[in-house]
Protein backbone atom coordinates (compact mmCIF):
# COMPACT_ATOMS: atom_id res chain seq x y z
CA UNK A 1 0.00 0.00 0.00
CA UNK A 2 1.18 3.70 -0.42
CA UNK A 3 1.18 6.31 1.50
CA UNK A 4 -1.07 8.08 -0.68
CA UNK A 5 -3.78 5.88 1.32
CA UNK A 6 -2.49 6.05 4.56
CA UNK A 7 -2.08 8.64 7.83
CA UNK A 8 0.73 9.70 8.91
CA UNK A 9 3.04 12.03 10.72
CA UNK A 10 5.38 14.76 10.47
CA UNK A 11 8.41 15.00 13.28
CA UNK A 12 9.99 18.13 12.48
CA UNK A 13 13.75 17.42 13.64
CA UNK A 14 14.55 20.86 14.40
CA UNK A 15 12.26 21.00 16.95
CA UNK A 16 12.15 18.00 18.39
CA UNK A 17 14.21 17.80 21.85
CA UNK A 18 13.85 13.56 22.22
CA UNK A 19 11.86 13.47 25.20
CA UNK A 20 9.81 10.46 23.74
CA UNK A 21 6.71 11.44 25.33
CA UNK A 22 5.19 11.11 21.33
CA UNK A 23 6.27 7.35 21.78
CA UNK A 24 4.21 6.22 24.85
CA UNK A 25 1.82 8.12 23.72
CA UNK A 26 1.08 6.70 20.56
CA UNK A 27 -1.30 3.84 20.25
CA UNK A 28 -0.02 1.67 18.01
CA UNK A 29 3.49 2.15 18.36
CA UNK A 30 4.41 3.78 14.77
CA UNK A 31 7.06 6.21 16.45
CA UNK A 32 10.56 5.64 17.37
CA UNK A 33 13.74 7.57 18.65
CA UNK A 34 16.26 7.88 15.50
CA UNK A 35 19.99 7.49 15.68
CA UNK A 36 20.42 11.22 14.16
CA UNK A 37 21.57 13.71 16.17
CA UNK A 38 19.83 17.27 15.68
CA UNK A 39 21.35 20.99 16.11
CA UNK A 40 20.30 20.94 19.78
CA UNK A 41 21.79 17.99 20.26
CA UNK A 42 19.11 15.75 20.83
CA UNK A 43 18.10 12.02 19.22
CA UNK A 44 14.90 13.24 17.67
CA UNK A 45 11.45 10.99 16.74
CA UNK A 46 10.53 9.94 13.59
CA UNK A 47 7.68 7.90 12.35
CA UNK A 48 8.49 4.49 11.52
CA UNK A 49 5.67 2.21 11.81
CA UNK A 50 2.60 3.16 8.93
CA UNK A 51 -0.09 1.97 11.59
CA UNK A 52 -1.02 5.88 12.37
CA UNK A 53 -4.39 5.91 12.71
CA UNK A 54 -4.78 9.86 13.04
CA UNK A 55 -5.99 10.13 16.27
CA UNK A 56 -3.46 12.89 18.00
CA UNK A 57 -2.64 11.36 21.06
CA UNK A 58 1.08 12.00 20.09
CA UNK A 59 0.11 15.48 18.68
CA UNK A 60 -1.66 16.93 22.27
CA UNK A 61 1.52 15.32 24.59
CA UNK A 62 4.17 16.62 22.51
CA UNK A 63 5.45 19.72 24.87
CA UNK A 64 6.83 21.35 21.93
CA UNK A 65 5.13 23.68 19.27
CA UNK A 66 4.81 22.34 15.78
CA UNK A 67 7.44 19.47 16.13
CA UNK A 68 4.23 16.97 15.17
CA UNK A 69 1.78 17.33 12.23
CA UNK A 70 -0.68 14.98 12.09
CA UNK A 71 -2.01 14.41 8.35
CA UNK A 72 -4.99 11.86 7.71
CA UNK A 73 -5.25 10.07 4.54
CA UNK A 74 -7.72 11.02 1.59
CA UNK A 75 -11.61 9.70 2.39
CA UNK A 76 -12.91 7.37 0.46
CA UNK A 77 -14.86 9.22 -2.62
CA UNK A 78 -13.02 12.71 -1.82
CA UNK B 1 -4.74 14.26 -1.02
CA UNK B 2 -4.07 13.73 2.60
CA UNK B 3 -5.43 16.70 5.08
CA UNK B 4 -3.70 17.95 8.08
CA UNK B 5 -5.42 16.78 11.30
CA UNK B 6 -3.61 18.30 13.86
CA UNK B 7 -1.06 21.00 13.20
CA UNK B 8 0.42 24.05 15.44
CA UNK B 9 -2.44 26.13 16.41
CA UNK B 10 -2.41 29.82 14.88
CA UNK B 11 -2.37 31.25 18.78
CA UNK B 12 1.28 30.25 18.46
CA UNK B 13 3.88 32.46 16.65
CA UNK B 14 5.58 31.22 13.98
CA UNK B 15 9.08 31.97 15.85
CA UNK B 16 9.61 33.00 19.22
CA UNK B 17 13.08 35.44 19.17
CA UNK B 18 13.58 34.26 22.97
CA UNK B 19 16.46 31.53 21.75
CA UNK B 20 17.11 33.47 19.10
CA UNK B 21 16.32 35.46 15.81
CA UNK B 22 14.17 32.78 13.57
CA UNK B 23 14.01 30.28 16.57
CA UNK B 24 10.93 27.88 16.50
CA UNK B 25 11.70 26.28 19.46
CA UNK B 26 10.54 26.63 23.16
CA UNK B 27 12.99 27.34 25.95
CA UNK B 28 11.09 24.63 28.16
CA UNK B 29 13.43 21.49 28.75
CA UNK B 30 12.84 18.13 26.79
CA UNK B 31 9.58 16.84 28.11
CA UNK B 32 8.29 19.62 30.12
CA UNK B 33 4.36 19.69 30.46
CA UNK B 34 4.41 23.66 29.86
CA UNK B 35 4.69 23.15 26.36
CA UNK B 36 1.61 20.54 26.35
CA UNK B 37 -0.19 22.96 28.18
CA UNK B 38 0.57 25.86 25.79
CA UNK B 39 -0.42 23.99 22.83
CA UNK B 40 -3.81 22.92 24.31
CA UNK B 41 -4.68 26.60 25.44
CA UNK B 42 -3.36 27.93 22.07
CA UNK B 43 -5.82 25.27 20.46
CA UNK B 44 -8.49 26.37 22.37
CA UNK B 45 -8.07 30.08 21.64
CA UNK B 46 -7.99 29.25 18.31
CA UNK B 47 -11.15 26.95 18.13
CA UNK B 48 -13.36 29.06 19.71
CA UNK B 49 -12.28 32.23 17.85
CA UNK B 50 -11.25 34.59 20.24
CA UNK B 51 -7.26 35.30 19.78
CA UNK B 52 -7.94 39.09 19.46
CA UNK B 53 -9.60 39.35 22.60
CA UNK B 54 -7.27 37.27 24.74
CA UNK B 55 -5.07 38.89 27.15
CA UNK B 56 -2.54 36.14 28.40
CA UNK B 57 -1.59 36.67 31.94
CA UNK B 58 2.13 35.15 32.73
CA UNK B 59 3.90 34.45 35.85
CA UNK B 60 7.33 34.63 37.57
CA UNK B 61 8.37 30.36 36.76
CA UNK B 62 9.65 28.89 33.84
CA UNK B 63 6.53 29.92 32.23
CA UNK B 64 7.47 33.37 32.47
CA UNK B 65 8.14 34.09 28.68
CA UNK B 66 4.23 33.21 27.64
CA UNK B 67 4.41 36.56 25.87
CA UNK B 68 7.25 35.04 23.71
CA UNK B 69 4.45 32.34 22.42
CA UNK B 70 1.23 33.09 22.82
CA UNK B 71 0.29 35.58 19.79
CA UNK B 72 -2.03 36.99 21.81
CA UNK B 73 -2.54 40.25 24.02
CA UNK B 74 0.17 39.79 27.32
CA UNK B 75 0.92 40.81 30.11
CA UNK B 76 4.11 39.24 32.58
CA UNK B 77 2.75 39.76 36.32
CA UNK B 78 4.58 40.75 39.44
CA UNK B 79 5.07 37.25 41.10
CA UNK B 80 1.80 35.81 42.25
CA UNK B 81 -0.28 38.81 41.27
CA UNK B 82 -1.72 37.45 37.76
CA UNK B 83 -5.07 36.58 39.49
CA UNK B 84 -5.44 40.47 40.40
CA UNK B 85 -4.00 41.64 37.16
CA UNK B 86 -6.36 39.16 35.25
CA UNK B 87 -9.25 40.91 37.83
CA UNK B 88 -8.51 44.70 36.67
CA UNK B 89 -8.43 43.79 33.05
CA UNK B 90 -11.59 42.09 33.49
CA UNK B 91 -13.28 44.99 35.33
CA UNK B 92 -11.86 47.80 32.43
CA UNK B 93 -12.44 45.58 29.44
CA UNK B 94 -15.92 44.08 29.48
CA UNK B 95 -14.76 41.63 25.82
CA UNK B 96 -11.09 40.45 26.99
CA UNK B 97 -11.07 37.04 27.22
CA UNK B 98 -8.24 36.86 30.03
CA UNK B 99 -6.05 34.00 31.07
CA UNK B 100 -4.09 33.67 33.96
CA UNK B 101 -1.49 30.66 33.62
CA UNK B 102 0.19 30.24 36.81
CA UNK B 103 2.51 27.70 38.31
CA UNK B 104 2.31 25.91 42.36
CA UNK B 105 5.49 28.76 43.61
CA UNK B 106 3.65 31.66 42.02
CA UNK B 107 0.21 30.82 42.80
CA UNK B 108 -0.05 28.62 45.29
CA UNK B 109 3.25 30.17 47.50
CA UNK B 110 3.98 33.98 47.11
CA UNK B 111 0.49 34.23 44.98
CA UNK B 112 -1.86 32.31 47.91
CA UNK B 113 -4.13 35.05 48.35
CA UNK B 114 -4.55 36.86 44.91
CA UNK B 115 -6.08 33.40 43.91
CA UNK B 116 -8.32 33.06 47.08
CA UNK B 117 -9.65 36.57 46.65
CA UNK B 118 -9.89 36.63 42.39
CA UNK B 119 -11.88 33.01 43.15
CA UNK B 120 -14.18 34.31 46.03
CA UNK B 121 -15.10 37.33 43.83
CA UNK B 122 -15.82 35.15 41.36
CA UNK B 123 -14.20 37.24 38.38
CA UNK B 124 -14.67 36.21 34.81
CA UNK B 125 -11.33 34.83 34.08
CA UNK B 126 -9.99 31.45 33.52
CA UNK B 127 -6.98 30.19 35.50
CA UNK B 128 -4.38 27.23 34.77
CA UNK B 129 -2.71 26.00 37.70
CA UNK B 130 0.11 24.51 36.51
CA UNK B 131 1.13 22.10 39.66
CA UNK B 132 4.68 19.97 39.39
CA UNK B 133 5.04 19.74 42.93
CA UNK B 134 8.67 21.79 42.47
CA UNK B 135 10.33 25.09 41.82
CA UNK B 136 11.53 24.94 38.05
CA UNK B 137 13.09 27.89 37.42
CA UNK B 138 15.23 28.31 40.67
CA UNK B 139 16.63 24.59 40.31
CA UNK B 140 14.16 22.25 42.51
CA UNK B 141 13.31 23.67 45.90
CA UNK B 142 10.66 22.52 48.01
CA UNK B 143 6.84 23.87 46.80
CA UNK B 144 3.51 24.24 48.73
CA UNK B 145 2.53 21.16 46.49
CA UNK B 146 5.36 19.25 47.11
CA UNK B 147 4.20 15.90 48.58
CA UNK B 148 5.96 14.21 51.27
CA UNK B 149 8.73 12.41 51.29
CA UNK B 150 9.55 13.82 47.70
CA UNK B 151 13.34 15.10 47.99
CA UNK B 152 14.14 18.43 46.77
CA UNK B 153 17.20 20.44 46.77
CA UNK B 154 15.87 22.38 50.07
CA UNK B 155 14.18 18.55 51.35
CA UNK B 156 17.37 16.58 50.31
CA UNK B 157 15.50 14.05 53.01
CA UNK B 158 12.36 14.58 51.91
CA UNK B 159 9.29 16.63 52.64
CA UNK B 160 8.51 16.05 56.66
CA UNK B 161 5.11 17.09 57.50
CA UNK B 162 6.36 18.21 60.74
CA UNK B 163 9.02 20.50 59.61
CA UNK B 164 7.98 21.82 56.24
CA UNK B 165 3.58 21.29 56.39
CA UNK B 166 1.36 19.11 53.79
CA UNK B 167 1.30 19.39 50.40
CA UNK B 168 -1.50 22.16 49.40
CA UNK B 169 -4.67 21.16 47.34
CA UNK B 170 -5.44 24.08 45.69
CA UNK B 171 -8.57 22.84 44.01
CA UNK B 172 -9.82 21.58 47.11
CA UNK B 173 -9.21 25.34 48.64
CA UNK B 174 -10.90 27.17 45.63
CA UNK B 175 -13.85 24.54 45.96
CA UNK B 176 -14.41 25.40 49.57
CA UNK B 177 -15.68 29.20 48.48
CA UNK B 178 -18.96 30.01 46.58
CA UNK B 179 -18.52 31.63 43.77
CA UNK B 180 -15.89 29.53 40.92
CA UNK B 181 -18.41 28.19 38.57
CA UNK B 182 -15.47 25.72 37.35
CA UNK B 183 -13.00 23.49 39.18
CA UNK B 184 -11.16 20.79 37.58
CA UNK B 185 -7.63 18.71 38.23
CA UNK B 186 -6.48 17.35 35.61
CA UNK B 187 -3.12 15.05 34.77
CA UNK B 188 -0.46 15.57 31.64
CA UNK B 189 0.44 11.76 33.24
CA UNK B 190 -0.70 10.02 29.46
CA UNK B 191 -2.34 10.65 26.26
CA UNK B 192 -5.82 9.74 27.48
CA UNK B 193 -4.91 12.04 30.62
CA UNK B 194 -4.02 15.16 28.16
CA UNK B 195 -7.01 14.78 26.25
CA UNK B 196 -8.95 15.12 29.22
CA UNK B 197 -7.18 18.45 30.36
CA UNK B 198 -8.08 19.36 26.76
CA UNK B 199 -11.84 19.36 27.55
CA UNK B 200 -11.22 20.74 30.87
CA UNK B 201 -8.83 23.42 29.34
CA UNK B 202 -11.69 24.42 26.67
CA UNK B 203 -14.58 24.34 29.29
CA UNK B 204 -12.83 26.80 31.39
CA UNK B 205 -12.53 28.88 28.25
CA UNK B 206 -15.97 28.71 26.71
CA UNK B 207 -17.14 29.34 30.28
CA UNK B 208 -15.63 32.91 30.51
CA UNK B 209 -16.37 33.36 26.66
CA UNK B 210 -19.98 32.97 28.18
CA UNK B 211 -19.54 35.10 30.89
CA UNK B 212 -20.24 32.40 33.56
CA UNK B 213 -17.62 33.51 36.02
CA UNK B 214 -14.89 31.98 37.36
CA UNK B 215 -12.85 28.85 36.44
CA UNK B 216 -9.88 27.15 37.57
CA UNK B 217 -7.99 24.21 35.78
CA UNK B 218 -5.11 22.62 38.08
CA UNK B 219 -3.02 21.02 35.68
CA UNK B 220 -0.33 18.06 36.81
CA UNK B 221 2.38 18.57 34.86
CA UNK B 222 5.85 16.81 34.75
CA UNK B 223 9.11 18.34 35.69
CA UNK B 224 11.65 15.13 34.49
CA UNK B 225 15.05 18.03 34.90
CA UNK B 226 13.99 19.10 38.32
CA UNK B 227 12.71 15.66 39.22
CA UNK B 228 15.97 14.29 37.94
CA UNK B 229 14.22 11.55 35.18
CA UNK B 230 13.76 11.23 32.13
CA UNK B 231 10.55 12.54 30.58
CA UNK B 232 8.93 8.98 30.30
CA UNK B 233 9.54 8.19 33.49
CA UNK B 234 8.71 11.24 34.89
CA UNK B 235 4.82 10.70 33.42
CA UNK B 236 4.87 7.59 35.18
CA UNK B 237 5.94 8.85 38.88
CA UNK B 238 3.09 12.03 38.27
CA UNK B 239 0.78 8.92 37.80
CA UNK B 240 2.20 6.89 40.75
CA UNK B 241 2.84 9.64 43.08
CA UNK B 242 1.28 13.03 42.65
CA UNK B 243 -2.00 11.52 41.61
CA UNK B 244 -2.65 9.93 44.71
CA UNK B 245 -1.89 13.08 46.64
CA UNK B 246 -3.76 14.87 43.98
CA UNK B 247 -6.75 13.18 42.73
CA UNK B 248 -8.18 14.01 39.31
CA UNK B 249 -11.39 14.79 38.68
CA UNK B 250 -14.10 17.91 38.25
CA UNK B 251 -14.98 19.30 41.53
CA UNK B 252 -17.26 21.39 40.17
CA UNK B 253 -19.26 22.41 36.85
CA UNK B 254 -22.17 24.70 37.56
CA UNK B 255 -24.42 25.67 34.54
CA UNK B 256 -24.63 29.21 35.23
CA UNK B 257 -22.75 31.51 37.46
CA UNK B 258 -23.46 32.28 41.18
CA UNK B 259 -24.45 35.98 40.72
CA UNK B 260 -27.79 35.81 39.43
CA UNK B 261 -27.38 39.36 39.56
CA UNK B 262 -25.00 40.03 37.47
CA UNK B 263 -26.59 42.06 35.04
CA UNK B 264 -28.25 43.85 37.70
CA UNK B 265 -24.92 44.41 39.26
CA UNK B 266 -23.86 45.71 35.77
CA UNK B 267 -26.46 48.00 35.99
CA UNK B 268 -26.16 49.27 39.16
CA UNK B 269 -22.57 50.04 38.27
CA UNK B 270 -22.42 54.12 38.88
CA UNK B 271 -21.64 56.39 35.57
CA UNK B 272 -19.40 59.02 36.23
CA UNK B 273 -21.66 61.58 36.66
CA UNK B 274 -23.06 59.93 39.87
CA UNK B 275 -19.76 59.98 41.30
CA UNK B 276 -19.13 63.67 40.95
CA UNK B 277 -22.90 64.35 42.10
CA UNK B 278 -21.58 62.00 45.32
CA UNK B 279 -18.76 63.82 45.57
CA UNK B 280 -20.80 66.88 45.63
CA UNK B 281 -19.03 68.34 42.13
CA UNK B 282 -21.35 70.45 40.25
CA UNK B 283 -19.92 70.30 36.72
CA UNK B 284 -21.01 73.44 35.51
CA UNK B 285 -19.11 75.07 38.00
CA UNK B 286 -15.71 74.70 37.06
CA UNK B 287 -14.39 76.32 34.16
CA UNK B 288 -12.44 73.50 32.46
CA UNK B 289 -9.73 74.08 29.87
CA UNK B 290 -9.11 77.64 31.07
CA UNK B 291 -5.87 77.60 32.10
CA UNK B 292 -2.60 76.97 29.63
CA UNK B 293 0.80 75.48 31.20
CA UNK B 294 3.82 77.51 30.62
CA UNK B 295 5.26 73.90 30.89
CA UNK B 296 4.48 70.83 33.16
CA UNK B 297 4.32 71.09 36.78
CA UNK B 298 6.23 68.68 38.97
CA UNK B 299 5.73 69.49 42.46
CA UNK B 300 7.13 68.62 45.60
CA UNK B 301 5.07 69.60 48.76
CA UNK B 302 7.09 68.62 52.07
CA UNK B 303 6.88 69.58 55.81
CA UNK B 304 6.14 67.77 59.29
CA UNK B 305 2.88 65.34 59.15
CA UNK B 306 0.06 67.29 60.29
CA UNK B 307 1.10 70.70 58.60
CA UNK B 308 -1.18 69.95 55.73
CA UNK B 309 1.10 68.68 53.16
CA UNK B 310 -0.36 65.67 52.19
CA UNK B 311 -3.93 67.41 51.68
CA UNK B 312 -2.90 70.53 50.46
CA UNK B 313 -1.12 68.32 47.69
CA UNK B 314 -4.46 66.34 47.30
CA UNK B 315 -6.32 70.36 46.84
CA UNK B 316 -4.15 71.36 44.22
CA UNK B 317 -4.34 67.84 42.13
CA UNK B 318 -8.14 68.25 42.94
CA UNK B 319 -7.88 72.20 41.28
CA UNK B 320 -6.16 70.67 38.57
CA UNK B 321 -8.93 68.70 37.26
CA UNK B 322 -11.28 71.02 37.72
CA UNK B 323 -9.12 72.93 35.33
CA UNK B 324 -9.35 70.07 32.91
CA UNK B 325 -5.80 69.18 33.09
CA UNK B 326 -4.19 65.51 33.94
CA UNK B 327 -2.79 65.26 37.42
CA UNK B 328 -1.25 62.99 39.89
CA UNK B 329 -1.27 62.82 43.41
CA UNK B 330 1.16 60.56 45.11
CA UNK B 331 2.11 60.71 48.97
CA UNK B 332 5.08 59.75 51.30
CA UNK B 333 5.25 59.66 55.04
CA UNK B 334 6.15 58.06 58.35
CA UNK B 335 3.99 55.75 60.41
CA UNK B 336 3.42 58.87 62.38
CA UNK B 337 0.13 60.52 62.09
CA UNK B 338 1.56 63.74 63.31
CA UNK B 339 5.05 64.96 63.99
CA UNK B 340 6.74 62.88 61.16
CA UNK B 341 8.21 63.84 58.06
CA UNK B 342 5.81 63.86 55.20
CA UNK B 343 5.79 64.92 51.43
CA UNK B 344 3.53 65.09 48.27
CA UNK B 345 4.36 65.17 44.43
CA UNK B 346 2.10 66.51 42.15
CA UNK B 347 2.35 66.22 38.37
CA UNK B 348 0.16 68.49 36.85
CA UNK B 349 -0.07 68.59 32.70
CA UNK B 350 -1.77 68.94 29.61
CA UNK B 351 -0.75 65.39 28.04
CA UNK B 352 -1.38 62.13 30.02
CA UNK B 353 1.44 61.25 33.03
CA UNK B 354 3.65 58.38 32.70
CA UNK B 355 4.56 58.43 37.04
CA UNK B 356 3.65 60.22 39.39
CA UNK B 357 6.77 60.28 40.80
CA UNK B 358 8.63 63.51 41.44
CA UNK B 359 12.52 63.18 42.13
CA UNK B 360 13.21 66.50 40.60
CA UNK B 361 10.53 69.11 41.12
CA UNK B 362 10.15 72.42 38.99
CA UNK B 363 8.46 73.52 41.80
CA UNK B 364 8.96 72.80 45.78
CA UNK B 365 6.75 73.72 48.63
CA UNK B 366 8.57 73.74 51.84
CA UNK B 367 6.45 73.76 55.44
CA UNK B 368 9.67 73.41 57.36
CA UNK B 369 13.78 73.91 57.46
CA UNK B 370 14.25 70.06 57.41
CA UNK B 371 12.38 69.86 54.20
CA UNK B 372 14.02 73.06 52.76
CA UNK B 373 17.21 71.14 53.77
CA UNK B 374 16.62 67.88 51.75
CA UNK B 375 14.53 68.93 48.40
CA UNK B 376 16.44 72.64 47.72
CA UNK B 377 19.10 71.18 45.84
CA UNK B 378 16.57 68.29 44.07
CA UNK B 379 14.91 71.61 42.40
CA UNK B 380 15.14 71.72 38.70
CA UNK B 381 17.42 74.95 37.52
CA UNK B 382 14.86 77.82 36.57
CA UNK B 383 11.71 76.11 39.20
CA UNK B 384 10.60 77.90 42.18
CA UNK B 385 11.08 77.37 45.95
CA UNK B 386 8.13 78.42 48.19
CA UNK B 387 9.15 78.40 51.89
CA UNK B 388 7.58 78.93 55.11
CA UNK B 389 9.32 81.49 56.30
CA UNK B 390 7.84 81.43 59.82
CA UNK B 391 9.26 77.55 60.67
CA UNK B 392 12.00 77.82 57.59
CA UNK B 393 14.76 80.15 58.97
CA UNK B 394 17.26 80.45 56.44
CA UNK B 395 16.72 81.85 53.11
CA UNK B 396 17.32 80.08 49.55
CA UNK B 397 20.70 79.45 49.07
CA UNK B 398 20.27 78.69 45.58
CA UNK B 399 20.53 81.28 42.85
CA UNK B 400 19.54 79.61 39.85
CA UNK B 401 15.71 79.28 41.10
CA UNK B 402 13.05 81.67 42.14
CA UNK B 403 12.44 82.12 45.85
CA UNK B 404 9.61 83.34 47.79
CA UNK B 405 9.71 83.31 51.91
CA UNK B 406 6.40 83.65 53.14
CA UNK B 407 5.43 83.71 56.57
CA UNK B 408 2.81 81.60 56.14
CA UNK B 409 2.60 79.82 59.72
CA UNK B 410 2.58 83.76 61.02
CA UNK B 411 0.24 84.68 59.04
CA UNK B 412 -2.31 81.26 59.64
CA UNK B 413 -2.34 81.66 63.37
CA UNK B 414 -3.24 85.37 63.05
CA UNK B 415 -6.14 83.79 60.86
CA UNK B 416 -6.84 81.52 63.68
CA UNK B 417 -5.62 78.51 62.70
CA UNK B 418 -2.09 77.49 62.07
CA UNK B 419 -3.16 74.46 59.63
CA UNK B 420 -4.42 76.54 57.11
CA UNK B 421 -0.70 77.73 56.63
CA UNK B 422 0.13 75.41 53.66
CA UNK B 423 -3.33 76.54 51.88
CA UNK B 424 -1.19 80.54 52.02
CA UNK B 425 1.74 78.58 50.20
CA UNK B 426 -1.01 76.98 47.77
CA UNK B 427 -2.33 80.61 47.16
CA UNK B 428 0.80 82.60 45.95
CA UNK B 429 1.89 79.30 43.79
CA UNK B 430 -1.25 79.81 42.32
CA UNK B 431 -0.72 83.47 41.61
CA UNK B 432 2.69 83.20 40.33
CA UNK B 433 2.42 80.14 38.31
CA UNK B 434 -1.15 80.57 36.62
CA UNK B 435 -1.38 76.73 36.59
CA UNK B 436 -4.64 76.97 39.02
CA UNK B 437 -6.87 80.05 39.30
CA UNK B 438 -7.99 81.55 42.34
CA UNK B 439 -11.59 81.14 41.73
CA UNK B 440 -10.95 77.68 41.26
CA UNK B 441 -9.37 77.06 44.38
CA UNK B 442 -12.13 78.73 46.24
CA UNK B 443 -15.03 76.54 44.58
CA UNK B 444 -13.12 72.83 45.42
CA UNK B 445 -11.63 73.76 49.08
CA UNK B 446 -15.44 73.43 50.03
CA UNK B 447 -15.57 69.30 48.34
CA UNK B 448 -12.28 69.11 50.47
CA UNK B 449 -13.20 70.50 53.60
CA UNK B 450 -16.13 69.32 55.17
CA UNK B 451 -16.28 71.12 58.79
CA UNK B 452 -17.90 75.01 57.79
CA UNK B 453 -15.79 76.69 60.03
CA UNK B 454 -12.81 75.12 58.19
CA UNK B 455 -13.84 76.68 55.19
CA UNK B 456 -14.24 80.00 55.93
CA UNK B 457 -10.40 79.87 57.33
CA UNK B 458 -9.24 78.20 54.74
CA UNK B 459 -10.95 80.95 52.38
CA UNK B 460 -9.56 83.93 54.40
CA UNK B 461 -6.07 82.25 54.25
CA UNK B 462 -6.50 82.11 50.58
CA UNK B 463 -7.40 86.33 50.63
CA UNK B 464 -3.91 86.61 52.98
CA UNK B 465 -1.90 84.39 50.73
CA UNK B 466 -3.24 86.97 47.41
CA UNK B 467 -2.94 89.88 50.13
CA UNK B 468 0.63 88.73 50.46
CA UNK B 469 1.62 88.29 46.73
CA UNK B 470 0.21 91.89 45.60
CA UNK B 471 2.64 93.23 48.12
CA UNK B 472 5.83 91.54 47.78
CA UNK B 473 5.23 90.13 43.97
CA UNK B 474 6.34 92.76 41.34
CA UNK B 475 4.07 92.90 38.84
CA UNK B 476 6.42 92.05 35.44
Amino acid sequence: MSLEEKNFIEVNPKRCKGCAACIVACPNGCIEIGSEINQMGYQFARFAVRKCIACGMCFYTCPEFGAITVYQKPRKGA
Amino acid sequence: MHTIKHQKARSLYPTFERKAPGADVSHYCPGCGHGTVHNLIAEAIDDLGIQDRTIFCSPVGCSVFGYYYFDTGNIQCAHGRAPAVASAIRRTHEEAIVISYQGDGDLAGIGMSQIVHAANRGENITVFFINNAIYGMTGGQMAPTTILGQKTVTTPDGRHAENEGFPIGMVEIINSLQAPVFIERVSLAGAKKVMKARMAIRKALRNQVEKKGFSFVEILSPCPVNWKMTAVEARRWLENNLEPVFPVGNLRDLPKGPFDKVDKKKDSRMSDRKILEILGVNEEEVHAGTVQLQEEQNVKIAGFGGQGVLSTGILLANCAIAEGLKTTWLPSYGAEMRGGTANASINISHETIGSPIVSYPNVLMVMNLPSLDAFEDKVRPGGAIYVNSSLATRKVRRADVTAYHIPASDMANDLGTIQSASVILLTVYALVSGAITIETLKKVIPLSIKRKNLVDLNMQAIEAGVTWHRDNCPKP
